[in-house]
């Protein structure tokens, strides 16, 4: 599965530039599902980044974690979820170095909260490569109920909290690592377009 | 000068009023018979008598009733009101900032009295009477934005300045058009201004950013800002979309002079001295179109504003579900003769 290309939005939308190698720097290394094909090309393109490399890899229905293990990264955790992966993500980014990188693939809800964490834990931005690979759900925040639903392939969708019917918007905050969801029906209660898949 | 606080209300039973000579001093956004987008700041250096642009921070006869719906609106939702860590030393600044400007202005209402770090804070509309140290959170009830902002008409942001930009990291946001402090803290000036159209391909954001950062202590700057509210509501939040929203759809032929409000916002820049910073004040000025257009050549220049309007700014704007009703209202007030210049009231 090839790095998805987005179509231009609006400016607080991230983009992601891909995965280009640093060379031989600490690094952290955090994929779910066919993100973990984007790690193996980096490696390829490049193995001098393997040796102080930690590598996280969430499977989610792929069968990429032997590969990514025989590269023969310094380290290598096969994780259930991103959730179980947190204390030790952040385990990981408070012992960082000054010049670690972290290289990230997979959806958006993953790179979105593990840059969140790497930011909140004192990580630049431009120490952050990120590859999306994989669904093109988003990870939206209800204005409303302050909610999070994860997994929003539709729009409108449910809030998962609150029971609201929202609509999907570009407008993205990098702290929540989430898309703002807003009442569709607001003005005119129980008005609702039909549901259309989101696309990239 | 003595102002008589109005008692009303900006919720439920709408008793919001302008008196006559709220109506005279309104801060009428448009200096021509057309409208679009633009970097039009001038310096906040006063301004003509008794307009809100003579004093640093207004303060008007809607003040008391301003901040306890504040109040209401923070009891509700304290999310309304954050401060990043880092962005504590900028609420000092601002707090220091509104207790001089309002002590020199209005020394008849507010009285700040300073030994050292020993600060006497008087506040007599709001029945407030305070000592507290300067720069000792342990001394105020709240961290000092939310502090003075309780006691301060309008929104506020606080802008960290780095890496060539401005990030948006605390504010106090009762009264907003449409936006969410809680999504859009931390975020950069183009990130927060993301979701307006047309503006970012006409390079009005870069240009504003330039011009912000380059502000300079003691010269402050201002615009003004504007969009159309159904009744005379304060909190215009997302967070509260879905309850005030289905106001918007209320207007008729018959009220729509009484129900629609003209909302301006007089945005206002200031230099913070401690934290480089910048303070953004987003005042909220609020008119019925049957009050705006006892000024005739408001009603005149408003009903060519509106009309010719691009759609995308209706849109964005919020009010394009009513705009044919309200061109038909104010077109009423329009005999098609020529305005004169600028926004003040014709003598």
């Amino acid at each position: 599965m090839p790095a998805t290309k987005f179509t231009p939005s609006i400016a607080s939308r991230p983009v992601y530039g891909g995965l280009k190698s640093h060379g031989a720097v600490p690094a952290l290394m955090l994929a779910n599902g066919p993100g973990g094909e984007a790690l193996l090309e980096l490696i390829k393109a490049d193995p001098s980044v393997l040796p102080h490399t930690y590598m996280i890899y969430i499977p989610e229905g792929c069968d990429l974690g032997r590969s990514l293990e025989a590269c023969g990264p310094a380290s290598f955790f096969e994780a259930a979820s991103y959730a179980s992966i947190l204390p030790r993500f952040r385990k990981l980014l408070a012992d960082a170095g000054m010049n670690t990188r972290l290289y990230l693939a997979g959806t958006e809800g993953l790179i979105g909260q593990a840059t969140s964490e790497a930011l909140a834990a004192g990580m630049l931005l431009e120490a952050i490569d990120a590859e999306h690979r994989g669904s093109v759900a988003r990870r939206m925040q209800c204005v409303h109920c302050k909610g999070i639903t994860e997994n929003v392939t539709t729009d409108p969708f449910t809030c998962s909290h609150c029971g609201l019917t929202l609509f999907v918007r570009d407008h993205y905050s990098r702290r929540h690592a989430a898309f703002q969801g807003v009442c569709v029906d607001a003005e005119t209660p129980g008005e609702i377009p039909p549901r259309q898949e989101i696309k990239a | 000068m003595t102002i008589q606080f109005n008692d009303e209300t900006f919720r439920d039973d709408y008793s919001y009023h302008n008196s006559p000579a709220a109506i005279r001093r309104f801060p009428f956004p448009f200096d021509k018979d057309d409208y679009m987008y633009a970097v039009n700041m001038e310096p906040h250096a006063g301004g003509r008598e008794g307009s809100p642009f003579e004093n640093r921070f207004d303060v008007d006869e809607h003040y008391v009733a301003e901040m306890r719906d504040r109040e209401i609106t923070l009891k509700e939702d304290p999310l309304r009101c954050q401060s990043l860590p880092h962005m504590e030393l900028a609420g000092w600044d601002l707090l220091e900032l509104i207790m001089e400007c309002k002590a020199e202005d209005y020394p008849e209402l507010f009285s700040l009295h300073r030994d050292g770090d020993r600060w006497h804070w008087i506040n007599r509309p709001l029945g407030i009477d305070h000592k507290f140290t300067f720069l000792d959170p342990t001394t105020l009830p709240y961290g000092p934005m939310e502090y003075i902002t309780r006691q301060a008409q309008g929104d506020f942001a606080l802008l960290d300045q780095r890496e060539g930009n401005l990030w948006m990291e605390a504010g106090m946001v009762t009264s907003q058009a449409d936006w969410s402090l809680d999504f859009d803290i931390g975020m950069n000036f183009f990130e927060w201004h993301a979701p307006v159209p047309l503006a970012h391909e006409m390079g009005i954001f870069q240009r504003a950013l330039k011009f912000l950062l380059a502000i300079q202590q003691d010269t402050p700057s201002r615009r003004l800002n504007w969009t159309m509210t159904v009744n005379p509501r304060l909190d215009t939040s997302p967070e509260n979309y879905h309850k005030w929203g289905p106001e918007k759809r209320t207007l008729t032929p018959e009220n729509v002079g009484e129900k629609q409000y003209l909302r301006v916002e007089l945005q206002t820049f200031f230099r913070l001295p401690r934290s480089n910073g910048l303070a953004f004040p987003i005042r909220c000025y609020l008119i019925s179109l049957q009050d705006l257009v006892t000024v005739p050549k408001w009603g005149r220049r408003l009903h060519r504003v509106i009309r010719d309007l691009p759609d995308e700014l209706a849109e964005y704007k919020g009010f394009a579900v009513n705009r044919q009703l309200i061109v038909d209202y104010l077109a009423r007030f329009d005999d098609g003769k020529p305005t004169s210049p600028g926004i003040f009231p014709d003598e």
